[in-house]
This record gives C-alpha cells, sequence and structure tokens, in this order.
C-alpha cells in the first residue's frame, strides 16, 4: 500500500479501521521524499526525527478526536515553525530559527497533523516560478525541465509527486492558485482574514493569505476548517465563524449562477486551455447552472494595482532584515555600510526591484499618482465584484493563460513573469476567495488548471462548484 | 534693530509614555530600570511574521487626554506606517498616527504676563516607543529593546508660544494634566515625558511663519528655557546680520547648553507614511467617550478656581497646591477638619513641603496623614501647644507618623495656660528684673517683649504667650 499517494479523507478512513498507524505513513512520505526530492527539490528542509517522534506520540491516542490526526503536512518556508529554519528561502534569513509557531502551525498540531519539512519557494514569496529561492531551484514533477510556479513553488511540486497529502502555501497575487495550476493540484486561497496571518513572513500585508494545497477538492475543505478563524494575534481576521466548508460538497452545481468574464478572447489564452473552458462550460450547463458572461474587473488594472500596493507593503514589511538584529549580517565599519552591505548581499535581484519599486510609490512626490491611485482602483475593483457577487454565486476563469514554462525561460524577463498572475491578483486585490481545480494536460502532459471565485466569505460555496469541476475532469484518480 | 522687531513663534511637541498594564501592541509588560532585553516578545521586537494587536486602554489614555485639553475625538482614526531605518527601531518603521489621528482641535490655558492665555493644539496621536541605544567610544554600540512599544501619545501645539518662559509653562501644565489623569508620570529627565521644540522667528506684525528649526533631547525644564533662549538669540543674530535661516534639527546638549546640529533639511527623513494594513481604522464610538469622559477627575485649572472660590485662597497660594494632585486632596482633607483653610495652606506649602523634599518621599506615602496635620493644627489653634512646640510635634511625628496629641503627651509640651502658675512665674521674673521694670514703668514699652520671653524661656516654651502677655502688663503696672 503506497500511503503517500493517499489523500487526506482516504488516510483518515484507514486510521478509523485502525488499519494505519501514523509512523507508517510519515515512513512512506519521507520514502517518497528520499526517492524524488533530489531531482524536484520541493524541500528546503526535511525533518524525519521530529516527524516519526509525533507519529509514535501520537499513536498513543484515539483517532477519532482530531481533524488532521496522523496527517503529514508540508510547510512553505515563510511560515514560522518554531526552533527549525524559516528562511523564505532568502540569504538574509540564512539560519533564521522562529521563536514561535505560526497560528496556522499551531491549529495544525492541535487538530494532529505532522510537520514533515519546509518547502522552496520564491524569495520572500516574490516571483512566479520558485527561481527566486537563494538556495535551490524545484521542478515541476510532470516534467523536470519546467517551472513548479510560484511562489509556493516547493508546496505544489511536493503534493503533486505524492510526497505529502497536503501543503501549505501563501497567496498575495496567485502564489497558491498558479503553482497549483501548474503543477496539476488543487490550490486554496480564502477570503482576507479568514486563516490568521500571525507567524506568516509578511510580503504585503494587506494581501497575503494563508491556504491548503491538496490533491482533492475535499481535503482542502478539510484542512482550511482547521486552519480558518479568529486569531486574537490577527487583528485582521474575520470575527465570524466560517462554519463547516465541506457542506456543500455533494451538493452540485443545479441552480448556481456562475459568471464567465466576457472578454477573454483578449487575452492569449492556450488553445488547449480554451477547449477545456468551453467543454467545462457545456458539462457544467447539464449539471444545472446557469452560466452567463460578465464585464470583469479590468485585470490590467488589477495587475497595475497589485504591483503597486504589494510592493510599497513589501518595501515597509522588509525593512527589518538589517542586520541589526538576526540572521545575516554583513560586516562594517558604520551601521549605515552595515545595512547597506547586509541588505545588498543578503536580498536577492526580485526582491530589490520590488523593494525599490516599493520605495518609490510611497515617496513624497509620488504617494498620490502611484499609492493613492492604486487604493483607489482598488475600492473599484471592490465594488465591481460586489456587483457581480450580487447576481452570480462564482466566477469562473483559467488560474493562469497557459501551462507551465521552461526553467530559466521567463526570469530575465520580469514583466513577462509578472503576467502569469493576470488572472489571479484581482482575489487579492477584493480579499474574495478563489481556488484552482485541475482541468486536465495539454498534449505534451503539462497540467492546465481552472479558477473559480467567490464573493467575501463565500468558501463553502466555492469548494461547492469546484467539487463539481472535480468530478467533470475526473482528475481524482490517485 | 531692536529686539521687539522680530516675534519669537514656538510650537512644542510633547511625546508621553502610557502607564499601561502592557504595551501598546502586544502583551509584555513595560518596566523602567528592567535589565537590557528581558521586556520583549517577537511582536515588540518585530520578529519576521509577527503582528500588533490594538490595546484598548491605551486609546481610552489618549482619549482622556484628549478631553482634558477639550479635543475633538476621532469617530474613526488610523494608524500608519512611519518608515525610517534606526537600530533602536526594530521593524525600521514606527506605527503612529499621520493624517487621521485620534484626538484634534484642543487648548491648553496658560498663565502670562498679559493674563491667561490659550495654547492651542493642532492634534494628539497615539504610537509605539523605540529602544535606546548606548554607545561607548571604541566599544559596539547596544541596543535595549525593552521600551520598544511602550504606548507614547505625541501632543502637539501650534505655534501659539512665544517664550521660552511659556513653553515651560505649557509643559508644566500639559505634565500636571498626565499626572492629574494618572496616564503619564510625567518624568522629563526618565524620559518618560520628551519634548522637541520648533522655533521660528517673524518680522513683528507679520503672520507669515518663518523658517523653523527643531530642538530635540530637552530633557528638563531648565535645558527647554536655556535651548528656547539660545536658538532665539542664534536665529535673531543670523536675521539682523541679514543671513536667513536653515532648516535643522539640533540637539542639545546640556553639559556644554550648547546646540549641536543632528541633520539639515537635506538629510531629512521621507517617512514615506502609509496606512497599516495589519491594524483595521480605529473607531471610537460615544459610549466609549462617555465612558471615558466619566473617569477625568477635576483638572488642575478648575481646582486652583474653586481652590480661590472656596477657600479663599490667592492665586499663588491655589496654584503652588494644585500642582500636584495629591498635594491639593491632603490639603482639602486637613482644610476641611480643621476648617482654617489658610492656616492649613501655610503648613501644607511649608511645613509639608520641605518635609517632603527632605524626605525625597512622595505625598502618599508621607509618614504623616492629613487628618493627623489637621490635629496638630487644631492643638496650636487652641492654644493647647504653642507655634514653636507645634513645628517639634510636627518633627516628631515625621519620624513616628503618630497621633500629635500622644506626642504632645510624650514631649510634655502641654502649654501652661493655668494663669495662677504663669502668676507665679512672672512674679517671680519681675523681682529678678527690677531695672528693667522700672524703665517699662518710665515709659519704655517696648520691653514687654523682653518680660514674655524671660517667661517663655523659664516656661521652656510652654507657657501661653498670650496670656502670659496678658499677666505681664497686670503685674508690671504703668
Amino acid at each position: 500500500m503506497e500511503l503517500n499517494n493517499k489523500s487526506i479523507s482516504e488516510l483518515k478512513k484507514l486510521y478509523g479501521q485502525n488499519s494505519v498507524k501514523p509512523s507508517e505513513v510519515v515512513q512512506s512520505c519521507l520514502d517518497a521524499i528520499s526517492n524524488k526530492d533530489n531531482e524536484i527539490g520541493a524541500f528546503l528542509e526535511v525533518m524525519p526525527e521530529d516527524a516519526l517522534r509525533r507519529a509514535r506520540e501520537l499513536e498513543k491516542e484515539s483517532s477519532e478526536e482530531r481533524a488532521l490526526f496522523g496527517i503529514p503536512i508540508a510547510v512553505k518556508d515563510n511560515i514560522c515553525t518554531i526552533d527549525r529554519h524559516t528562511t523564505c528561502a532568502s540569504k538574509i534569513l540564512k539560519g533564521y530559527k522562529p521563536p514561535y509557531n505560526a497560528t496556522v502551525v499551531e491549529r495544525l498540531l492541535d487538530a494532529g497533523a505532522i510537520i514533515i519539512g519546509k518547502t522552496n519557494m520564491d524569495e520572500f514569496a516574490m516571483g512566479s516560478s520558485t527561481e527566486n529561492s537563494a538556495y535551490q531551484i524545484t521542478r515541476n514533477p510532470w516534467n523536470m525541465e519546467f517551472a513548479p510556479g510560484g511562489s509556493s513553488g516547493g508546496s505544489a511540486a511536493a503534493v503533486a509527486a505524492y510526497m505529502v497529502p497536503v501543503a501549505l502555501g501563501s497567496d498575495t497575487g496567485g502564489s497558491i492558485r498558479q503553482p497549483a495550476s501548474l503543477c496539476g493540484v488543487v490550490g486554496l486561497k480564502g477570503t482576507y482574514g479568514r486563516v490568521s496571518r500571525y507567524g506568516l513572513v509578511a510580503f504585503a500585508s494587506s494581501l497575503d493569505q494563508i491556504g491548503p494545497i491538496t490533491r482533492t477538492v475535499e481535503d482542502s475543505a478539510i484542512v482550511m476548517n482547521v486552519i480558518s478563524g479568529r486569531d486574537t494575534f490577527d487583528a485582521t481576521t474575520i470575527p465570524d465563524k466560517p462554519g463547516d466548508l465541506t457542506v456543500g460538497l455533494g451538493r452540485g452545481v443545479e441552480r448556481l449562477k456562475i459568471a464567465v468574464p466576457g472578454d477573454l478572447e483578449r487575452w492569449d489564452i492556450d488553445e488547449e486551455l480554451k477547449g477545456i473552458l468551453k467543454d467545462t462550460v457545456a458539462k457544467l450547463k447539464e449539471a444545472g447552472a446557469n452560466i452567463e458572461p460578465v464585464k470583469f474587473p479590468d485585470m490590467e488594472a488589477s495587475i497595475a494595482c497589485y504591483y503597486v500596493i504589494a510592493n510599497a507593503e513589501a518595501s515597509s514589511n522588509l525593512a527589518r532584515y538589517d542586520g541589526v538584529k538576526y540572521a545575516f549580517r554583513a560586516e562594517a565599519e558604520s551601521i549605515g555600510e552595515m545595512y547597506e552591505r547586509t541588505r545588498g548581499e543578503g536580498f536577492g535581484d526580485e526582491v530589490k526591484r520590488r523593494i525599490l519599486l516599493g520605495t518609490y510609490v510611497l515617496s513624497a512626490g509620488y504617494y498620490d499618482a502611484y499609492y493613492n491611485k492604486a487604493q483607489q482602483v482598488r475600492a473599484m475593483i471592490c465594488s465591481e465584484f460586489e456587483t457581480i457577487f450580487s447576481t452570480y454565486d462564482l466566477v469562473m476563469l483559467p488560474t493562469v493563460p497557459g501551462p507551465s514554462f521552461r526553467l530559466g525561460e521567463r526570469i530575465d524577463n520580469p514583466i513577462e513573469m509578472y503576467l502569469s498572475d493576470i488572472f489571479t491578483t484581482s482575489a487579492n486585490i477584493a480579499g474574495i476567495p478563489a481556488l484552482s481545480v485541475p482541468a486536465g494536460f495539454t498534449r505534451k502532459g503539462l497540467p492546465l488548471g481552472i479558477q473559480l471565485m467567490a464573493g467575501y466569505t463565500q468558501e463553502a460555496k466555492l469548494l461547492q462548484g469546484a467539487e463539481m469541476l472535480e468530478k467533470i475532469y475526473n482528475f481524482n484518480k490517485g | 534693530m531692536n529686539n521687539s522687531s522680530y516675534e519669537t513663534v514656538i510650537g512644542l511637541e510633547v511625546h508621553a509614555q502610557l502607564l499601561t498594564e502592557t504595551k501598546i501592541f502586544c502583551s509584555c509588560k513595560p518596566e523602567y530600570g528592567a535589565d537590557p532585553n528581558t521586556r520583549i516578545c517577537p511582536v515588540c521586537m518585530g520578529l519576521p511574521g509577527a503582528l500588533p494587536v490594538l490595546n484598548r486602554e491605551s486609546v481610552t489614555m489618549a482619549i482622556m487626554m484628549g478631553l482634558a485639553l477639550r479635543c475633538d475625538i476621532a469617530a474613526v482614526s488610523e494608524f500608519s506606517r512611519k518608515n525610517y531605518f534606526y537600530p533602536d527601531c526594530p521593524k525600521n518603521y514606527q506605527i503612529s498616527m499621520y493624517d487621521k489621528p485620534l484626538c484634534k482641535n484642543g487648548f491648553v490655558e496658560i498663565e502670562t504676563d498679559n493674563g491667561p492665555r490659550n495654547i492651542r493644539i493642532e492634534r494628539i496621536h497615539l504610537e509605539d516607543d523605540a529602544g535606546k541605544m548606548s554607545h561607548e567610544t571604541g566599544k559596539d554600540s547596544l541596543v535595549d529593546f525593552n521600551r520598544c512599544g511602550v504606548p507614547l501619545i505625541e501632543i502637539v501645539s501650534r505655534p501659539d508660544i512665544r517664550t521660552g518662559l511659556e513653553a515651560v509653562k505649557y509643559l508644566v501644565r500639559v505634565q500636571q494634566i498626565l499626572r492629574y489623569l494618572g496616564i503619564c508620570d510625567g518624568n522629563l529627565e526618565e524620559g518618560s515625558m520628551r519634548c522637541d521644540v520648533n522655533i521660528s522667528l517673524r518680522p513683528a506684525g507679520s503672520t507669515e511663519l518663518g523658517t523653523k528649526t527643531e530642538i530635540k533631547n530637552l530633557n528638563s525644564f531648565k535645558a527647554i528655557e536655556k535651548g528656547v533662549e539660545f536658538e532665539v538669540e542664534r536665529q535673531r543674530r543670523v536675521l539682523e546680520e541679514g543671513g536667513s535661516i536653515e532648516q535643522v534639527t539640533n540637539l542639545w546638549d546640556a553639559d556644554s547648553g550648547r546646540l549641536v546640529m543632528m541633520r539639515s533639511k537635506e538629510e531629512a527623513n521621507d517617512y514615506r507614511y502609509f496606512p497599516e494594513p495589519d491594524l483595521l481604522p480605529l473607531e471610537v464610538d460615544g459610549e466609549w467617550i462617555d465612558g471615558v469622559r466619566d473617569m477625568i477627575p477635576e483638572l488642575p485649572l478648575e481646582k486652583e478656581r474653586r481652590f480661590r472660590e472656596e477657600y479663599m485662597l490667592s492665586n499663588y497660594d491655589s496654584g503652588v497646591l494644585c500642582a500636584e494632585k495629591g498635594i491639593a486632596d491632603y490639603f482639602e482633607i486637613v482644610a476641611e477638619s480643621t476648617g482654617l483653610a489658610k492656616k492649613s495652606a501655610n503648613w501644607v506649602m511649608r511645613e509639608i513641603m520641605r518635609a517632603l523634599k527632605n524626605l525625597g518621599c512622595a505625598i502618599e506615602t508621607f509618614p504623616v496623614e492629613p487628618e493627623k496635620l489637621a490635629g496638630l493644627i487644631a492643638l496650636v489653634e487652641d492654644g493647647i501647644i504653642s507655634g514653636s512646640a507645634g513645628q517639634d510635634v510636627f518633627a516628631e511625628m515625621i519620624k513616628s507618623g503618630a497621633d500629635p496629641k500622644e506626642v504632645v503627651k510624650k514631649l510634655g509640651l502641654e502649654q501652661i495656660s493655668d494663669s495662677s502658675e504663669l502668676e507665679n512665674m512672672v512674679d517671680s521674673i519681675i523681682a529678678a528684673h527690677p531695672e528693667e521694670g522700672e524703665r517699662y514703668r518710665e515709659g519704655k514699652k517696648k520691653l514687654l517683649g523682653f518680660f514674655v520671653g524671660q517667661v517663655m524661656r523659664e516656661s521652656r516654651g510652654k507657657a501661653n504667650p498670650e496670656l502670659a502677655r496678658n499677666i505681664l502688663i497686670k503685674k508690671l503696672g504703668s
């Protein structure tokens, strides 16, 4: 029995029958990592001893109570794990071990999950290919010449390659959904404030959300149930209880109103993906959904707005890495020189580019033209989504315009790289939940994804629709 | 040009540390003088992933000050990030308020040579304090982060102050109010209250503001007065010589009594303020404000006014008594129980204040309770003991905290008010000084004082002087 191939719901069943033990599941995942990860490079750190020790401890208790009993999970390296490296794949945090666990980590542990390692990412979550890691490249498990996407590329690759059933990612402009799409797995970003950011190393505070990357929609709902909810350590979490997010599963899409952006032809979308989208619309109609084209918020405005706000916030959030307090310090004669050398040597090019852009848009004389304007655009996009969701339950569109790209192909062309976020950023800008479902493959065997968005706090509906897509694509075979 | 051809324009920024139980954005308990870096946590250290959560008590205290200074309290205010690099600032940004402060448009009344005048308050806002650096020549600089995150209010005046003395009067008033409210201990030397001064000169009669300079590091009232005088003189000389003022920030060096330039306008920071995305806008409703209003005690100005009317005290006396709330409360208990306001005022202003100074203690821990002082005053007024014996009793009460009547008994200080006992004493004194008696009867009436003195000496101060006087007049004859 290849336990590493099992989904969370399958493992729950096996635990319920007492036919497997957590240590067997963990060992199976660890074996898969040893076999595959040398080539794929999904993990920055694997914690075999910790994971096995915890698995054996869990074996002393009953599996009934806890939602993620004995479930191995990988955690993106920008999420704090106490006394374990948390580097954001940056040289500037090399060797850094936080003295506390992120709230999500605490909740996973309380639910009985077993943390098995930390996954690679674009440095500080800035990028769409995981090539911006200061430590290593991650390869797409479906084709080793291709990028896994990013920034949660390590998490998506680890799940896609059956090294773990679930990994946490973070999504600021598409960093969960885009790699999920490129690796053929399910990636969910909840409503802004649904999941606590306490312990998520900040990239852009008003956009960042942690979410699960899984192989099935049901698993996504199970994990989201555990990590969602108000946190007194994060003032921006939503006070209301989210409710059970699995409630909509199995309900189908009958009478659901689904909007599809009317102007998708404007975009250079992969032909095979267009075909899938068309076919999906037909099948959803058959299943009883009501599908109509709508005017979607201007995606170019959204992405421009995104890069102003995200970089502005990043320039401030990343100011603390100065060599004074922890991790990397370049020795120098004066404090100014230490700052310059520490940051000059500690940050990679993409991070520096964004800090510069962000500093610029907040500077005296430019603030109104950029940051303020972006906030106005943001308010406009929010109200446009509000209008859409006053009529429709879901919006359906591609996650990414096409399949993955070759490693190295876009790394020197930041604008092209930024445009892979074209369909994802608007959900972060508006703070609404969105997810990517695997929709099939190109003829060359690269995964394609379809994205759903739902109104503010409507995760249950989002997962309900996603499960229907999953059935349509009949991808859920393990 | 003479001195009157320029008008001095001064605006003050006061930073006051709030005496909250915990820091403004975390649950650390601040303690002045604690070992370095022992009052810190991931939040106030700005560790990667940590998030601020606003302490409600700090808002309540800021509103208290706002109401005390007759400000409007904003229904919605907003925290912003003030970005700058300095090693004592662990996030390299301060969480402050920028264009939406909590309190606006108040005033502080001060006494001037031309009568009372209102110094307008532009704003009061909340922010977090930074840590403390220490430098030793030839060694590494050290940072203590204990102070990070201690809540501060910044009280910004309009440029309504005209002299260094007025600046001090304003600050004394602000300090009194902070202490009356119990929200700040107002200690300039320890830095729990800090003051920056903005100074410019303009031709008398002009309404435009001249170029201003700023002085920081003024940690005593004396330094403030001296620093202002120094800078006003410097600016006057520059202007009289036809020069122009450069916008600079200076530090006051108390040792040399000089200003040292800290930075010029070119070196001024662009703080790149933008709304703090980790905190929600701060909403304060009428109920909160009403609750805070009920917590505000009688403030010094009202108390002084009442003391003048109710106790018929002079401006001077009521000002001295009301400078400290504890003293004013003490006085009122004494005055109420003796029914002798002026006498009580004199005792408090002379004996009590001198004793407090000698003991170096606060009125709250002074060993003589006000009821006991009232008892002592009554003993003197009723003629049980003499005024000078009262001093001895008071000294003993400070030592032992004992009841005045017991002290009088213990020291055997009861006044001799028995006329037969005194008559015998007077007879023997007159008999011992026949010459003086003769001269008295010849018209040298001033010698009566000599005889009274002799009686007092003979009785070791216990004779009732008034009674002794009357007996002497009768016995000496004319």
